[in-house]
């Protein structure tokens, strides 16, 4: 006992300020991206060329880049001579509809906070059934990682449970396989109303690397309405409790990293 | 007539097509018999497919004592006697072969599918199963134990915590388990065939995300492959970083597996710590590239991020941080009897039954097999740096999660050593055309062991076929037999000791 006390002692306290304070993240982190269409030259293609999923388009001579297909890796900002396009450190990318995520370099349009009454219900419990649906471990493991000691998850009454009954929403990772589908819509209709769904990380917003193939089904909006769609691959934790505590209300959209209770 | 010589490579060596036997049945069979008595293993068995009518069979079997790779492969029709009764190892390989081209292996003794789709020959199932009868994940046989008082128990797919999806059929006597059938395939997203025709855009997402808590060792396993293909050689640094890479994603997962065992026996303390250090590490890899995971980071012909002097001093000062964290909180396991007495007592896999299952990695190790890419089949700058082979005989839950601390602290060690200094080279060199009609093996030790991928260009030097072989293919009859007499109540303990990846399996 004595030694688990001192092991106690010497491992300290490790949770995060955040959301009281804004998060340490890695300075080479590819958040948000910074888009700069003024140095795009007529007929530039160098970076929609080199995007492994389509995500980048330019639309009237600027670029376009839908969030939640980016798989946020290096290839378009190293592939672009202009420095026109980079990713930013910034882990504010949770949003509440899908067309929020088509990102023009203009304001993202963050996930705003549920109706009164679902906040109601929600906004101070809020339980969540995971299923995994083809994700590749990667989303589930910075989902997993929120219920440690470092994120502590239920210090905002967010937990994950073990049955779908006692949910009040699934958080979906994956492309939604061919082989998962009746599985999630059965996880689904156990959960009791009202309900939410919230697709984590690009493959269950739009299939992410595997769109288009035949052993899947684009992502969680094939088969289920989503509230919360939090893009990446996979989502650094504090995208997902940033997303998270917007939809509950526990943050402003204009003052981020600041609780408002 | 004798058999044609055997074709014996290195890892990461290529070889032109034209130069690899093409056996006939009798002797591609005699040449996987034999290599599997001598200790040999079958590191990979697939199908290519020819024609409508025609398999090439291929096989890469892994010489341990030498360090060689033998490859072999025959042309078979629509069926063939399986090598299973004879040689257990190819069990799941001739389920998986049947599977994707409908070819039989005759006379085997368990033959299901796999990961439960249509084959990719229209027309050929080996099942004799009609085209348009929907295939339904984990509708088969399952085997049964019938009797007095026994039941069946059925996990899965959706499990109670947050895990990937995979269906366990135990077959019980109380709390006694006789039998653990594993179905898996609810993670198949089809990456195999759409690797085909590559390299291009999406191939390096694939290779990231074929196993996502194994991105590095895949992705290296793969940028290897190209390199070899494009007799490219990589600048020192680069090698030293993709180590380093590779030796943090160890760290993350075997700390995480610690705390997560820890978890299953109730002993919050370690799991509780051994949770945040996981993440340390982690943040360790996005100090390098960005990401938690290491996607971005390795690339055929080096790596895109450096570690510059002062990240460099960042990362060996958060290594040595987390060392002592790591120590103090692992140790408080071998310390606790309650912990022992259950990591002890559960989940036996004997010698015998893993080098007849052909397991890698710790599961391996930890059942007495010295079986470790980095020091047998070493690549990159493990030629030159060596690291101990971790091992323990017990077979057990204790001996898999020591295996884990051992690897641990060498891992550290390693890394400690390799820090200090780093060769001034550039990160990267650009391969050239790949070598067209030929085949190079490349193997990687990730975290849960072996990780092979095996590739073969046509003559314009895309893929004519890329093979994946994550270690979780090789070790989940590990888990269903260690599961065998023991308490269903065992069940998370077992499977966690073992920590097998679902994605990795289904590709």
């Amino acid at each position: 006992m004595l030694k688990v006390l001192l092991a106690r002692a010497h491992q300290g306290y490790r949770t995060v300020a955040y959301p009281a304070a804004p998060p340490t993240l890695p300075d080479r982190l590819r958040g948000r991206p910074h888009l700069d269409p003024t140095k795009c030259p007529p007929g530039c293609q160098a970076c929609v060329e080199v995007c492994p999923t389509a995500a980048l388009k330019i639309v009237a001579g600027k670029p376009q880049l839908d969030l939640g297909r980016c798989l946020f890796c290096p290839e378009c900002e190293r592939a672009c001579p202009h420095g026109a396009l980079h990713f930013t450190p910034d882990a504010r990318l949770a949003t509440s509809h899908r067309a929020a995520l088509h990102f023009d370099g203009r304001e993202l349009e963050l996930a705003r906070a549920l109706d009164e009454q679902s906040r109601k219900l929600f906004g101070r419990s809020l339980k969540l059934r995971q299923v995994s649906a083809g994700g590749c471990n990667a989303c589930e493991a910075d989902l997993n990682v929120l219920t440690t000691v470092v994120f502590d998850l239920s210090r905002f009454g967010i937990r994950f449970v073990a049955a779908p009954r006692h949910a009040d929403g699934l958080v979906i990772t994956g492309p939604v396989t061919r082989n998962m589908r009746l599985a999630l819509q059965k996880t689904w209709a156990a959960v009791p109303p009202p309900k939410l769904v919230i697709a984590v990380g690009a493959c269950a917003i739009s299939g992410g690397p595997f769109a288009g193939h035949a052993e899947q089904h684009d992502g969680v909006e094939s088969v289920l309405p989503v509230d919360l769609f939090i893009p990446g691959c996979p989502p650094h934790p504090i995208t997902i409790l940033d997303g998270l505590l917007r939809l509950l209300g526990r943050l402003t959209p204009a003052s981020p990293g600041k609780e408002i209770s | 007539m004798n058999a044609p010589a055997p074709c014996l490579i290195h890892n990461g060596e290529p070889v032109a097509l034209s130069r690899v036997p093409r056996l006939s049945w009798a002797d591609f069979r005699e040449t996987v018999l034999q290599a599997c008595e001598r200790e040999g293993r079958v590191a990979a068995l697939f199908g290519q497919p020819l024609s409508d009518d025609t398999l090439r069979l291929w096989a890469v079997l892994a010489h341990d004592d030498t360090g060689q790779l033998q490859l072999g492969y025959t042309e078979v029709g629509d069926a063939y006697p399986s090598l299973t009764p004879a040689c257990p190892q190819t069990h799941w390989f001739e389920r998986e072969i049947a599977e994707q081209w409908g070819v039989k292996p005759e006379g085997h003794p368990w033959l299901k599918p796999l990961r439960f789709h249509p084959s990719h020959r229209s027309g050929k199932d080996a099942w004799d199963r009609a085209a348009e009868v929907a295939i339904e994940p984990c509708v088969t046989d399952f085997f049964r134990v019938e009797g007095d008082e026994i039941h069946e128990v059925a996990v899965g797919p959706v499990h109670a915590g947050i895990i990937e999806p995979g269906h366990f059929r135990f077959q019980c006597h109380g709390e006694h388990v006789f039998h653990l059938e594993i179905a898996l395939g609810y993670q198949h997203r089809g990456i195999e065939r759409a690797l085909v025709g590559g390299p291009n855009g999406r191939t390096l997402p694939y290779m990231e995300t074929l196993a996502g808590d194994t991105t590095i060792g895949h992705t290296l396993a793969y940028c290897e492959a190209v390199e070899a293909l494009a007799r490219c050689s990589v600048p020192a640094r680069a090698q030293v970083l993709r180590t380093v890479a590779l030796e943090l994603e160890r760290l993350a997962n075997h700390t995480g597996d610690l705390g997560a065992l820890a978890n299953d026996v109730g002993y919050q303390p370690t799991a509780s710590f051994c949770g945040r250090i996981r993440g340390d590490f982690l943040n360790m890899t996005a100090l390098l590239c960005g990401n938690r995971f290491g996607r971005g980071f390795v690339r055929p012909g080096g790596v895109l991020f450096d570690l510059e002097e002062s990240r460099r001093a960042d990362l060996l000062q958060r290594l040595t941080a987390a060392a002592a964290d790591t120590a103090n909180a692992v140790n408080l396991l071998w310390n606790t009897s309650s912990v022992r007495a259950r990591f002890e007592n559960t989940g036996w896999l004997s010698r015998d039954h893993a080098l007849a299952l052909g397991l890698v990695g710790v599961a391996a190790r930890a059942s007495g097999v010295e079986r470790d890419v980095r020091a047998q089949f070493p690549s990159g700058h493990y030629r030159f740096a060596q690291i101990h082979v971790s091992g323990d005989a017990a077979g057990n839950v204790f001996a898999r999660a020591y295996v884990r601390w051992q690897e641990i602290q060498r891992s550290l060690a390693f890394l400690q050593e390799q820090l200090r200094h780093l060769p001034a080279t550039p990160l990267q060199t650009t391969p050239g055309a790949l070598a067209t009609e030929s085949v190079v093996v490349t193997l990687s030790e990730g975290w849960r062991g072996e990780i092979c991928h095996v590739v073969l260009t046509d003559p314009a030097g895309r893929w004519a076929h890329y093979k994946v072989v994550d270690p979780s293919f090789h070790n989940w009859m590990g888990l269903a037999l260690a599961l065998r007499d023991q308490q269903i109540s065992d069940f998370p303990l077992c499977n966690k000791s073992f920590n097998l990846s679902y994605c990795g399996h289904d590709l």
